[in-house]
């Protein structure tokens, strides 16, 4: 049994017909193509899948695609500010923060959530952010780093 | 920050390095921040469909009987590929370089030796039906007794693991159950030593747990090849195993791989490939296998355990005399690439410390865990975790500071190596120095004036060395004399000299150091060639 979803990706109408139970990572990677986020384990255990729902970290692997329905979606593919990358994926890399780069998109959406919401984190309070997302290759310092100086970086731009 | 030491060693190279000591940007990095860069499962087929295996819920077992004719009928199903339908089920690795025996399977028909074992494999239209179909099948065991230890898997009447190697060993040459080391007489000079130090390391099964986990797709192409997208670490490695197990010619297979979800060494034991392609092969439509997180943890290949027996015989000085290593590999049910772990580790033995007595026996067994793999220098790295614990132990035993027994004992240029291979361009002594340097931890003067570069010779370790087996390769530098020379950290005090760059001629026996009058330049640098010194 198909059924339909519509929701917001990125600031855009999108429609899918899913298989009903669908999570969120399928319906977003096979339905409607968004290949920027990656699963890493489908139980809601390492933060690979993280996308943002109405602004909010969120596991796709273990979200429920009807749940989302008429909801605004954020990921990696829509960080960009037009022809320019966002603070955090300038300062990702710069920082070195990406080695085999496979849990970067979750790593971006999940500080992307905090800076949103907290434009002066301090170093907890990104460490507290990130502490549902594992990376294997760089060992955290770097990305811990990295966020700090796009909050810097941004707020300089903003000032 | 990264920090280039120019003074050490200086007279070995021009300082005309340009990208060596500076950040260089990764050439993969724009990919990873927009999540754009093409990880194996990033490409998109119509009328993908997807393979899921059945495993094995016992370490130990023999299969009396499969019945998956529920499964067979199961919506979705397009194709069960069998154990029967492996063109050659029996494999190994290292069979590519003629390296040991055929003796695992793709896929399980008569015995189970591991828990995760594949028994057979579901084809359907997608994951959620090929995992409902393979919940329908049922398989008859005859439950066997399992072995988990390396020491028990050797011991008389334990079960027998593998088939190919009823001994729970790997046979090296075809004749040997272990590799050897053997320099000098350990058990003479455990009998003179001021000191022995015994002790038992153990290391864990070290899980990859790349956040990518491993998978393939195999898509039929037009011109009778199949086009392989994969996440494997080893690409022709991978290429050349998946055509002979599925008995065709390297050329028909396309293999595509490129950016890798991390792997570390989990990701070359070509554990997806083969099966992907022979299920795109029999079906003639695109096949995706992709672990899931458990199988990845379960059946995913980790870092072997290993346990590893040292005894050190010592001298009140800090001099190490003799060392006796005994290590058993756990290969896990097959063998994979444990063999060669072996291999490195006895070439690694005795660590890089000079000592005129060394003796090592390293074994390779089997047991009813899941088959280990590659990771991060396996071989050496259980290793000298043994070795470095080892060290500490003996420093204390004899009252000396850590690092500076460290030093005291270091490979330095021109010293025989239990290997019968002369020690060149050694430079341990300075990293430890640096070391002591960052880490404000004090070392005595004598010792922040040594250098590799004085002190080496084959008399340090002419005591015990058995020239008469290595007459080829011992270099006629010096007479082996039975009093082993230490006569760097003898220096008294007064010879004290600017510590950069060291001292290279203040002591006897003179080294065959770099002549001072040589000029400098790259010619003389070659890592490749290894003609840095001498």
């Amino acid at each position: 049994m198909k059924t339909p979803i519509q929701f917001q990706l990125n600031g855009e109408d999108v429609a899918a017909f899913s298989d009903s139970g669908s999570n969120l990572l399928d319906v977003l990677r096979e339905s409607i193509g968004d290949l920027t986020v990656k699963g890493g384990c489908w139980q809601g255990t390492c933060g690979t899948c993280t996308v943002l729902v109405d602004g909010a970290p969120r596991l796709s692997c273990v979200t429920l695609a009807e749940a989302c329905a008429g909801k605004s979606i954020e990921t990696v593919a829509g960080l960009r500010r037009g022809a320019d990358l966002h603070p955090l994926q300038n300062a990702f890399m710069e920082h070195f923060a990406a080695q085999c780069g496979y849990c970067t998109p979750g790593m971006l959406m999940a500080a992307k959530a905090l800076l949103d919401r907290n434009p002066n984190p301090t170093r907890e309070n990104v460490v507290d952010a990130l502490c549902g997302n594992i990376c294997r290759c760089t060992g955290y310092e770097p990305i811990i780093q990295a966020v700090l100086d796009a909050a810097r970086s941004d707020n300089r731009r903003r000032a | 920050m990264l920090e280039f030491r120019k003074d050490i060693f200086a007279d070995e190279r021009d300082d005309n390095l340009i990208e060596i000591g500076q950040p260089t940007q990764r050439q993969d990095i724009l990919g990873h921040v927009t999540g754009t860069s093409p990880y194996y499962d990033d490409h998109r087929f119509a009328n993908l469909l997807h393979l899921k295996i059945l495993r094995s819920p016992h370490a130990h077992a023999r299969i009396r009987s499969i019945d998956d004719s529920a499964a067979a009928r199961a919506p979705g199903v397009k194709r069960i590929i069998r154990a029967a339908d492996v063109p050659v089920n029996l494999n190994t690795l290292l069979s590519l370089i003629q390296f040991g025996k055929d003796d695992e399977p793709s896929l399980a028909s008569d015995f189970v030796r591991y828990k995760g074992e594949p028994i057979l494999g579901i084809v359907a239209s997608s994951e959620r039906a090929a995992l409902e179909a393979l919940a329908l099948v049922r398989v008859d065991y005859d439950q066997l007794p399992a072995v988990f230890d390396v020491e028990e898997a050797l011991k008389p009447g334990a079960p027998s693991v593998n088939a190919t190697y009823p001994k729970n060993t790997f046979e090296y040459y075809g004749k040997y159950d272990h590799q050897k080391l053997r320099f000098g007489e350990v058990e003479a000079a455990f009998k003179e030593a001021d000191i022995v130090v015994e002790d038992r390391y153990q290391m864990s099964p070290i899980e990859h747990a790349p956040t990518e986990t491993n998978g393939s797709i195999a898509v039929p192409d037009t011109n009778g090849r199949l086009i392989v997208y994969t996440s494997t670490q080893a690409l022709f490695f991978s290429l050349d195993t998946s055509a002979k197990i599925n008995a065709i010619q390297s050329n028909q297979l396309h293999f595509i791989g490129g950016t890798v979800g991390g792997g570390f060494g989990g990701k070359v034991d070509t554990l997806t490939e083969p099966l992907v392609i022979l299920a795109a092969r029999l079906i003639g439509a695109p096949v995706r296998y992709r672990f899931s997180r458990h199988e990845e943890m379960q059946y995913g290949s980790p870092r072997g355990a290993e346990r590893i027996y040292v005894k050190d015989g010592i001298m009140k000085d800090g001099r190490i005399v003799a060392r006796k290593v005994r290590a058993y590999f756990d290969s896990g049910a097959y063998t994979r690439l444990s063999s060669y772990a072996v291999v490195k580790c006895v070439a690694h033995i005795p660590g890089p410390y000079t000592i005129p007595n060394v003796h090592a026996d390293v074994y390779c067994v089997f047991t009813n865990r899941t088959p280990a793999t590659a990771m991060r220098g396996f071989g050496v790295t259980a290793l000298d975790f043994a070795l470095e614990c080892q060290m500490d132990k003996l420093a204390v035993a004899v009252g000396m500071d850590p690092l500076e027994f460290r030093i005291l004992n270091s490979y330095r240029d021109g010293d025989m190596k239990a290997h019968r291979r002369e020690a060149k361009n050694c430079a341990l002594i300075e990293c430890a120095q640096v070391a002591a340097e960052k880490a404000n931890w004090p070392i005595r003067d004598e010792f922040r004036r040594m250098s590799s570069r004085q002190g080496g010779g084959p008399a340090r370790t002419g005591g015990g060395a058995d020239r008469t087996r290595a007459p080829a390769i011992a270099p006629a530098v010096a007479p082996p004399t039975a009093v082993p020379q230490r006569v760097a950290y003898e220096r008294p005090a007064a010879a004290a000299a600017p510590p950069s760059p060291p001292p290279r001629s203040a002591s006897p026996p003179p080294p065959a150091a770099p002549s001072s009058g040589s000029t400098h330049g790259a010619p003389r640098f070659s890592s490749v060639f290894g003609t840095r010194r001498r």
